[in-house]
């Protein structure tokens, strides 16, 4: 990451001033592959099939305020984005509660849950997946506010040009389709059709991971220039620890669909607790140590269909013990603001 | 409310011109001469089917105006009364086999476009609501499928017409019985497809009502492989008409469509009266050829994997 990136401004909100904007309870989500007719007849006949059961997802608790920026990093497969598509409303948990604002999003009628749902937005990994290639982009942007009388047909076309201009867009391009523009400007088109809606909080996942490095810069200048005017709260989802540092007010790490560290950047960096974000940390090539060797963490990432037991790193972890084969770790807190995962915590 | 420029404003990416995927459909369409060759011949059979009874020398259904005394002539032979040349000839009921090819091309035309239509349309909704539903409903529909498609189409439409009885209705809807599989099963899989796409994601968390999800974003993004195999259908249809109408089962006799006026002058062939099948079946031939020209180029341009 070469660009300058703008830092977040801390914030110096009370620790718990007002019930969080969201907050995740033992959200689980299992993805259950069923066997077919001719899978149940394979296996009648003997073959090794069975149902596949993966915990992407299992049980996490995650509160996050308002006006608060959260990293959520993990190697590949860990669950980050079935957590980030469930906060989005668009998988619902297998178990587990989501509260928006102090509100169970289960508990809210019709009227009220839409209201919630288009208030969480989400900002997609793959700009050209993201926008239906059929049609104009201005049909894009300007849907959702249409269909949910958010605007009126007379202003819709006023208000689609405002939101291409806060998204860094030249509004006169709007009745082009989505192929005629680059990756980076169709980030922002994304970015425009979340705003619409009027959105409080944006779960980006791997928003730009697809980019050049030098509009990765420019697209998250453009999510803190959002924070700061339209007092946004953001989770987001990244696997670069490099961005994460310089985005987020706080860091949740993930591993294998658990949370296993949660604290705020500034402390994850400086005094890393669990043995998995130690490893990880030292994975990262660092803006301010380029020169350190490049180190991915030690040994395969477990299949999630068949995990480790106990605590799910102990296949990799340099400290693992007996104990962290048989038992599970529980998130406790070893700072203030600062939660680890690791049965070391407790021989201290 | 204030105005961000956060970055710089984004600069045009392509020329200044407004190119529709439609735009630009057609112009990688045109690249080949081969399908713009059989667009352009197909077009000029389906308005000779559309304007025949303008343009045709005679009304061949209209028994008075057919002369049995003038039976099988010779292409180019002058009929009785001199007042006409029959330029391909004439079946065994003095019917004037030009004027027989135009409208016979009317009827087969709008038999096998019609029944593909409507096959497109049942089809392409159970496909989308099997995609769309998943589980048992997915199940039920796609083991219909399989058993349509495990079944000689020939044989199916001919056991159905034999429930149903001739007419040109009937044919029809034995017609999309045999087809509409074809479309369910194409539908299907590239709704499959698209389903998992980030963009039909991105509309469940703008909380768009269901239908439209279906109807503006998933319909539009399976049409091109939906349109690829209804051109091919249509050809197909075309075929199994005249194939039923060849063996009796088809359209009544008094309206013949291509494949009936094959069958009339079949018993003539062998003695040596070939026209009156022979150019029904070049007709014949020259439409599928055509259909087929145009539906191969198509699934060249609208096939998703040979796309960057
Ligand atoms: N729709 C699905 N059906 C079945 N399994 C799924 C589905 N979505 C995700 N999974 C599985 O759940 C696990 C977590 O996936 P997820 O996409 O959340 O990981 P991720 O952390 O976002 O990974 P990446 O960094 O590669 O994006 C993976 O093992 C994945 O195979
Ligand atoms: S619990 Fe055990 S295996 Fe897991 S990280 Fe801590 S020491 Fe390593
Ligand atoms: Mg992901």
């Amino acid at each position: 990451m070469s660009a300058v990136i703008e830092r977040a401004a801390p914030r110096q909100a009370g620790p718990q001033a007002a019930p969080p904007a969201i907050e995740l309870r033992g959200v689980s989500k299992r993805f259950e592959k069923r066997l077919d007719l001719a899978g149940k007849l394979a296996r009648a006949l003997g073959a090794p099939v069975r149902e596949e059961v993966v915990h992407a997802v299992d049980k996490v608790d995650l509160s996050i305020r308002k006006g608060e920026v959260v990293g959520l990093v993990g190697e590949s497969g860990c669950g980050k984005s079935t957590l980030g598509r469930m906060v989005a409303g668009i998988l619902e948990p297998s178990a587990g509660s989501i509260l928006w604002h102090g509100r169970d999003l289960r508990s809210l009628s019709g009227a009220e849950a839409r209201e919630a749902k288009l208030k969480i937005q989400m900002i997609f990994q793959d700009p050209y997946a993201s926008l239906n290639p059929r049609m104009k982009v201005q049909d894009i942007v300007g849907e959702a506010p249409l269909v949910h009388g958010l605007v009126r047909r007379g202003e819709l076309d006023a208000y689609v040009d405002e939101q291409f201009r806060r998204a860094g867009l030249d509004p006169s391009l709007k009745r082009r389709y989505p192929h005629q523009f680059s990756g980076g400007q169709r980030q922002r088109i994304g970015i425009a059709r979340a705003l619409a809606v009027k959105p409080d909080f944006l779960v980006c996942d791997e928003a730009v991971a697809a980019l050049d490095v030098s509009i990765q810069a420019q697209i998250l200048n453009l999510f803190m220039t959002l924070r700061r005017e339209l007092d946004l709260t953001y989770l987001f989802i990244s696997h670069d620890l490099g961005v994460v540092e310089h985005l987020s007010d706080r860091v949740v790490i993930m591993y294998l669909g658990r949370v296993v560290e949660e604290a705020p950047a500034e402390e994850v960096f400086a005094r890393p607790n669990h043995p998995y974000t130690r490893s990880l940390l030292a994975a990262v090539p660092r803006i301010e140590a380029r020169k350190r060797a490049f180190n991915t963490v030690q040994g395969e990432i477990p299949s999630p269909l068949n995990p480790p037991s106990g605590c799910h790193f102990h296949p990799r972890c340099p400290h693992a013990m007996e104990r962290c084969r048989v038992e599970v770790p529980k998130l406790r807190e070893v700072a203030p603001g600062h939660r680890s995962a690791c049965h070391l915590n407790d021989a201290a | 409310m204030s105005i961000t420029t956060a970055g710089p404003a984004a600069a045009p990416a392509a020329a200044a011109k407004v190119e529709t995927p439609f735009q630009r459909f057609v112009s990688e369409f045109a690249a080949s001469k081969l399908a713009l060759f059989g667009l352009a011949v197909f077009t000029m059979i389906a308005l000779i089917a559309i304007f025949a009874p303008w343009i045709a020398p005679q009304n061949p259904y209209d028994l008075a105006q057919l002369d049995i005394m003038d039976g099988r002539l010779e292409p180019g032979a002058r009929s009785g009364d001199g007042t006409m040349t029959y330029w391909l000839g004439t079946d065994d009921q003095g019917r004037d086999m030009l004027s027989g090819i135009m409208y016979g091309l009317r009827i087969s035309l709008t038999v096998g476009a019609g029944s593909a239509l409507i096959a497109c349309v049942v089809g392409a909704s159970l496909g989308l609501l099997a995609a769309y539903a998943g589980g048992r409903t997915d199940s039920a529909i796609m083991r219909l499928v399989d058993l349509q498609l495990s079944f000689p189409a020939i044989l199916a439409a001919l056991m159905i017409l034999a429930f149903l009885g001739k007419g040109i209705l009937n044919v029809v809807i034995a017609l999309v019985l045999v087809e509409w599989a074809y479309y369910a099963r194409t539908v299907r899989g590239s709704a499959l497809v698209e389903r998992r796409r980030e963009y039909i994601e991105a509309a469940h968390c703008l909380a768009l009502p269901t239908r439209r999800i279906i109807f503006r974003h998933l319909l539009p993004n399976c049409l091109p492989p939906l349109i690829v195999v209804m051109t091919m259908q249509v050809a197909r249809a075309i075929a199994l008409e005249a194939t039923l109408s060849f063996l009796g089962l088809g359209v009544p006799i008094t309206e013949p469509s291509l494949g009936l006026l094959i069958a009339n002058g079949y018993e003539y062939m062998l003695s040596g009266k070939y026209w009156i099948s022979f150019y029904p079946g070049i007709a014949l031939l020259i439409t599928i050829v055509s259909i087929n020209l145009v539906g191969d180029h198509l699934r060249d341009v609208l096939n998703p994997r040979l796309k960057k």
